[in-house]
Parts: structure tokens; C-alpha cells; sequence
């Protein structure tokens, strides 16, 4: 990756011995370049040109997981600039701070929020991550007394906050094993701060003074020391500024293969505005555009819920359809005397009827046909949806024992399927519903099933 | 020497349009640059916000947290604009015809017409008229509309493949601007930018409406449209796409199931009322950052979040 054959080429032995499978080094080198062979394959090559190799392959953007268990955390390792190049690979991570200063009642209500916050959708679990632990004691006995008290109350991915290598030592001699994020490396305690990261294992972050070239700076003395877990904070609080850094970071890392800024980056939030609605709007434009950590200075689920929600939309893959689990869905805590409803896997589809049900209290079971993530009209035109499938997954989904009634309603785009549905149901009705979602509460209020 | 990354190359501009007329009259797009990437290129206007007004009272079709800033005012849509306009600061209106749906109401095109010229005489700022998406009833009110509103420069929407031929032609004739809407495709937004070209109307008179989807309802495929149709138009040179782009936000997030659970339906999900804010707030953002010139917003609360987040990333 990177590099071209003839770049590779550069670094073989020439010697074109063929022992690699083919019969020159030349064909080796763009077969490397080509993702069609390992360097392995060649037992001549030297040792500094694998390094080379090693470090031209490394993706752009390092992954750095930060945590462990059910909360080891992936963040950074994307690919591209927009995500239908290709697509978002590991969500924005996001989490709250919790001070050494804050009183207890406000530290369990953040816990309790955090872990009150996990939502099922189209099979995925929303929730935040993140727990960064802000020291203002600037004690190391303190603070390591603090850290230990909230890893005694959550399993969240931890964030270590301080400045001081002292107090950061302290910190991690209780705290390592978790993989807590160091915050931060700075250009002034850089040496003595840099070494604790390194002893310690953990992954960290750095903190530049609000340029991109001190941050490079730091990174490179950080690599150096071949500390390669890294996640960077230019240290820039104002929106705009940071915005800008945001998106030059990621270009130069995928662009200008920029070594020296392809991490992930972490966001203080709640630094960057005066109101929690503010900092979740600064929440929101860090989400879409480049990410890696977003901090908050609370959960509450009104601003959390919607950040979680568009972080579900902007890194699902754009090439693979989200699907809901085909199955029974009652809704309204249906009865045998309530309608049934039947429409396609489409993850859109699925919540819009869902919600449309819903919200029309009228209790209904809604039968939902796998389409392999087409929508109802797409799935009929590519013969996904026809009588024939849909009358027998209906019988085998077990929705007609639920009911005593025989009726059978479809939607309205699938009209056509009606006279071959009721072949297939012999001796049940089927009934054409409306054609949008937003029809279905006049339907439902105006339907008896028969 | 400062590091500085390779800049992206622009080939061309988004084109610029007015609508409205007089001192409020309002300018959008002309910007040469991603959405907010002024460190390699301009964006001379703006992104701005309309404050959605219904031509009748939405009842319970609209969540208690969204009618309560208007209570007063609900069944008289003039009124209603005004208050937008004088208390809440807004610099368009986008009034949306649903009297007019034949599903519903179905109220007949004249009666509807004469309300939406009612508001749109009560305002000074620019009016952009969103219809049902019925193809015989838009046209028939648009046509409408249209003339009893000549030279006001309102937006017209949603114009589709399907009517673009009648509501074109009454938006040429009277002086008024295309919102050319296409299901969440770049390549149907291109044709239909071609077809109003073909009949006549000038590029400079043309919105894009890419359709769209609220946060957790599609908010991700209108998103991705959005980013491309943008990179086609500024980096790929693709002129036809070269439009700004208005999305109908307020209508889409507020009927999500969400947007309008109270308290004891959701206590999982926080305050009810802040809830949907944010929703329609962090919806307005995403759209901003992919490329939105115009935002259509509902509730106030919003709109003030939203103005003071544009003022923030123009700096
Ligand atoms: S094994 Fe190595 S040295 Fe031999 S031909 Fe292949 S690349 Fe060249």
C-alpha cells in the first residue's frame, strides 16, 4: 500500500533468484505492490527494508483500542474522507468527564446515566464508551485514591486526566491493566510524562499548544520512542479552529500520508461551549467530521440519545443495507382480534411502520419478510416479494396462530402480489394497505380484520 | 516552516440565489469550498434558516413541545409568520400547504392559494411555499399561487419530475424560484436540473431539494447525496448539480416516533421537550456540514441554537 512496485523494487535484492515464486524481483515488487503477494515469500530481504515495508503498509490512520472487556474500544483507522468513498469503520467514541472536585451525588448520576444509556437498534448497541477522570487535587495519592473509586463503579473505557507525570503514575500503577488513555503528553512534560506512557503500556494522548506543528512534533518524538498508540488534541477549544484542524488532520494523514498525524483525535466538548445544548451541537459536527473521542461534561439521554443516534447514521457501512430481524413484532400489545401487518427488512421501512403503528395506539402484529434490505417496492420489482414467499413465510413466522381472525394486510406498493397471496393463504382475505407509512393511523382506526 | 496539507482543488462555484425581494430579500450558496472550508476557498453567504409555518392548525399532528411557542397564533397561519418574523427573528418562511392534502383536509386549491398569499403579504422576509406532493393538487395551487403572488420571488417545492413541466412554467412565468426535488439520487437530481434547463428555467432560479431524512429515519442517505452532490458540483465540475441545497427538517424529525414520545412513554430518553430540539438540532448540523444552504426548522429553541452555531463556523 503507498508505495509502487518500483519503489519496492528499490529495496529488493535483485539478485532475481526466484525463490519468491516468480522468476524476478521486479515481478515480486508489483505483485507487493499489488496486494498479490507477502514479503514473507522472499528469505533475502533485509532487515531495514522490511522495516521500510512495515511502516510504507501501516494503514494511514492508526487504530488505537483504549479499555478493556465489553468496553475495549476501537477508535481512529478510517480510510476515507466521506464516507461513501467507501464507508466510517469505527464510530466516534463518546463519554463524559468526572472531576476529583465533583461531589458524590454528581459523580452517580453521571455513572448511573452511563449506564442507563444502551439502546438496541437494527442489532446494534448505542451506547457511550467513555469515562475520563479529571484530576484538580494535584496529588498522587489522591488522585489514585479517586481513579480507584470510580474503576470500583464502572467498566466504562477510562480516560486519565492530568498533566503532572506524577500524579499520571500514580494513577496508572492501580488503573494499567484497565488500558486506560493516558491525556496528555505535552511539549513541556513530554520527558518525563512519555517514559510513564511507554513503562506503563497504555495507549496516549498528546496535547499540542493549538498548532498542528507542535503536534507533529510531539508525535515524532513519541514514535521515536516507538510508542505507536497515540491519539491527538491539538488543544484548540475554539469551534471553528478546531473544525479546521479536524479536517486538515485527517487529509494530510490519508492525502499526504502525513506519519506524523495519522491518529485519531479526541474533542473536549464540554471546553468548547457555555451550554450543554451548545456542546452537543459541537458534539455533533465532531461526529460527522473526523472524531475519534468526543468528551461531554454530562450524559443526560435528551442530548446523548440524538448524538448516539447520528453516530449510528454516519458510520453505517453505505454499501450494505441495514436490515431488521424478520420476524413477529407486536406492537401495542396486540390481541387474536388485532390486524396483521406484513412488510419487508428494510431497517428505514421497518422503523417509519414500527413508529407509524405505534403512534397510532392502535395494537397490530406487524410481520416483518426478510428482502434482504430492499425496500417493498424494490423487493416486488426483483421478485423478493412475491405471493409465493410472502404467503410462506407467513405461515411459517407463526403469526396466524396469534389471531382468530383471517385477514391479511399488505402494503400498497405491493398490490400485485394480492391475487397470488390469497392462492397461497387459501381461506384467508387479503387486504391492499396504504401505500406510505404515514396513511397507516386513518387505515388502523377504519380496519376491523375479518 | 508551518506544515500544510494539501488543499483540495475546486473547479468551480456554487451558483447564487435570491429569493424574495426588497431589503430582506435573502442570497444563499456561492460558496467555493466544502461546507465551512474556508481555509481554501470562500462562502460569501451565509447558510440561513426559514421557520416552518402550516397553513392550518396541525393539531396533534405536531408534538405539545413544538405547538406551545405558537399556541396563540396556530389557526391563523399570517399571524403565525408574523410572530416568527418579530419575536423569534426569522429570515424566511417556509409555509407548508398541508390544508391542501387530498388525503386529508383537501382543502380546494383557491381557498388555499388565498391563505398563502395572506402570509405571504404579512411578512417582508422571503417565502418559500412547500406543497404536498401530490402532483394534481401542487400544480393546481402552485399555478395559483404563483400568479397571485407575481414578482415576489417566492421558492416553490416540492417541483418533481412528475409536475416540474406545470409548477416550472408558473415559476417562469411569474417571477418565482424551482425547488427541484429528487428521491435522495444525485444522478435524478442532475436530470431534473437538466429538464427545468430544457423547459426554460434559468440555473440561477433552481434549489435543490435532495430529500430528506431525519436523524435515525435516513438522516445517513440524504447525508452521503448531499457530500456528493456537492463534490461533483465544486471538484468534478459538474455544473448542472452547481445549486444550493434546502432540506425540509423541521416536518421530517418532528413525526418521528422519538420527537413525540412524552416522559412516561420514554423516561430512558430524557426531557421530551429538549429531545426533539436536539433532534431537529443535531439533524440541521449533519445537513450543514454536507452541503445545506437553506435548513428549514421548526421550533424556536432550534432556530436559535442553529443561527448561533452558522455565526460560529462562518468566523
Ligand atoms: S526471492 Fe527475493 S531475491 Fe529472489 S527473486 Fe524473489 S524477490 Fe528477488
Amino acid at each position: 500500500m503507498g508505495m509502487t512496485g518500483i519503489e519496492i523494487f528499490k529495496l529488493l535484492p535483485k539478485t532475481n533468484c526466484g525463490e519468491c515464486g516468480v522468476s524476478t524481483c521486479l515481478a515480486f515488487a508489483m505483485n507487493l505492490a499489488a496486494g498479490k503477494a507477502e514479503l514473507a515469500s522472499c528469505p533475502y530481504v533485509s532487515e531495514e527494508a522490511k522495516k521500510i515495508l512495515a511502516e510504507q503498509s501501516a494503514p494511514p490512520i492508526r487504530t488505537v483500542v483504549i479499555g478493556t472487556g465489553n468496553y475495549a474500544t476501537k477508535v481512529g483507522g478510517e480510510l476515507v474522507q466521506f464516507r461513501h468513498e467507501k464507508t466510517f469503520n469505527n464510530p466516534t467514541g463518546l463519554g463524559c468527564v468526572i472531576s476529583t472536585d465533583e461531589s458524590d451525588a454528581s459523580i452517580e448520576g453521571k455513572l448511573n446515566r452511563f449506564k442507563a444509556l444502551q439502546f438496541e437498534r437494527v442489532g446494534i448497541t448505542m451506547r457511550p464508551e467513555f469515562i475520563a477522570i479529571q484530576d484538580k487535587t494535584n496529588d498522587p495519592a489522591k488522585y489514585k485514591a479517586f481513579v480507584e473509586k470510580i474503576m470500583g463503579l464502572t467498566d466504562a473505557a477510562l480516560i486519565l486526566v492530568s498533566p503532572n507525570p506524577d500524579v499520571m503514575e500514580a494513577a496508572l500503577s492501580v488503573a494499567k491493566d484497565r488500558k486506560p488513555l493516558i491525556y496528555a503528553v505535552t511539549m513541556k512534560n513530554g520527558p518525563k510524562m512519555a517514559p510513564i506512557a511507554k513503562k506503563y503500556e497504555c495507549p496516549v494522548a498528546i496535547r499540542s499548544d493549538g498548532t498542528l506543528d507542535t503536534a507533529m512534533k510531539i508525535t515524532q518524538n513519541l514514535t521515536k520512542m516507538e510508542i505507536k498508540d497515540i491519539v491527538i488534541d491539538t488543544g484548540v477549544r475554539d469551534l471553528k479552529t478546531a473544525f479546521t484542524h479536524s479536517v486538515q488532520i485527517r487529509r494530510a494523514a490519508l492525502v499526504d500520508r502525513q506519519r506524523a498525524l495519522g491518529f485519531p483525535t479526541i474533542v473536549f466538548a464540554n471546553e468548547m461551549a457555555s451550554t450543554p445544548e451548545e456542546e452537543a451541537i459541537v458534539a455533533a459536527t465532531f461526529i460527522a467530521k473526523y472524531g475519534g473521542i468526543v468528551l461531554l461534561s454530562d450524559l443526560q439521554p435528551h442530548f446523548v440519545y440524538p448524538l448516539l443516534l447520528q453516530r449510528l447514521n454516519i458510520f453505517t457501512d453505505p454499501q450494505r443495507p441495514m436490515t431488521a430481524e424478520p420476524g413477529v413484532y407486536p406492537i401495542n400489545n396486540p390481541n387474536e382480534n388485532s390486524p396483521i401487518l406484513v412488510t419487508c427488512n428494510f431497517s428505514l421501512t421497518y422503523f417509519i411502520v414500527s413508529g407509524e403503528i405505534e403512534s397510532s395506539r392502535q395494537p397490530a402484529w406487524l410481520v416483518v419478510k426478510d428482502t434482504e434490505g430492499l425496500s417493498v417496492m424494490t423487493a416486488w420489482a426483483a421478485g423478493k416479494f412475491s405471493g409465493e414467499d410472502v404467503g410462506a413465510w407467513i405461515k411459517k413466522c407463526g403469526v396466524l396462530d396469534k389471531v382468530k381472525h383471517k385477514s391479511v394486510v399488505i402494503p400498497g406498493y405491493a398490490a400485485a402480489i394480492s391475487g397470488e397471496l390469497e392462492e397461497e393463504l387459501s381461506g384467508y382475505n387479503v387486504v391492499v394497505g396504504p401505500r406510505e407509512a404515514s396513511q397507516i393511523t386513518k387505515f388502523l382506526k377504519a380496519f376491523t380484520p375479518q | 516552516m508551518a506544515f500544510e496539507p494539501t488543499k483540495q482543488k475546486y473547479t468551480g462555484a456554487i451558483r447564487q440565489v435570491t429569493l424574495g425581494t426588497g431589503p430582506k430579500a435573502v442570497t444563499v450558496g456561492g460558496r467555493s469550498c466544502f461546507p465551512f472550508y474556508t481555509f481554501e476557498g470562500s462562502m460569501p453567504n451565509a447558510p440561513r434558516i426559514a421557520m416552518e409555518v402550516w397553513d392550518k392548525n396541525p393539531g396533534d399532528d405536531w408534538p405539545a413541545a413544538a405547538r406551545e411557542p405558537f399556541a396563540d397564533v396556530l389557526d391563523d397561519p399570517a399571524a403565525w409568520a408574523k410572530k416568527c418574523v418579530e419575536v423569534y427573528g426569522a429570515e424566511m418562511i417556509a409555509l407548508q400547504t398541508r390544508s391542501a392534502d387530498p388525503n386529508a383536509d383537501n382543502r380546494p386549491a383557491e381557498e388555499v392559494a388565498a391563505v398563502v398569499k395572506k402570509v405571504v403579504d404579512a411578512v417582508d422576509v422571503p417565502v418559500i411555499v412547500w406543497g404536498v406532493a401530490n402532483h394534481e393538487k401542487d400544480i393546481e395551487v402552485m399555478r395559483l399561487v404563483a400568479e397571485q403572488c407575481s414578482g415576489k420571488r417566492l421558492a416553490l417545492a416540492p417541483v418533481e419530475e412528475g409536475d416540474h413541466k406545470q409548477i416550472g412554467a408558473s415559476c417562469m412565468a411569474y417571477g418565482h424560484v424551482v425547488v427541484a426535488s429528487s428521491p435522495i439520487d444525485v444522478n435524478l437530481a442532475k436530470q431534473l436540473n437538466v429538464l427545468l434547463g430544457n423547459l426554460g428555467v434559468r440555473d440561477d432560479n433552481i434549489l435543490i431539494d435532495p430529500t430528506t431524512g431525519a436523524l435515525g429515519y435516513g438522516l445517513e442517505y440524504t447525508y452521503s447525496v448531499m457530500e456528493r452532490i456537492t463534490q461533483a458540483a465544486l471538484a468534478q465540475g459538474d455544473d448542472k448539480l452547481a445549486n444550493p441545497i434546502i432540506n425540509n427538517i423541521g416536518i421530517e424529525v418532528w413525526k418521528t416516533k422519538e420527537a413525540g414520545q412524552s416522559a412516561e412513554e420514554a423516561p430512558e430518553l430524557g426531557d421530551p421537550k429538549m429531545r426533539a430540539i436536539m433532534m431537529e438540532a443535531v439533524t440541521a448540523v449533519s445537513f450543514l456540514l454536507a452541503g445545506s444552504d437553506i435548513v428549514v426548522l421548526r421550533h424556536p429553541e432550534t432556530v436559535k441554537l442553529v443561527k448561533g452555531y452558522i455565526e460560529k463556523m462562518m468566523a
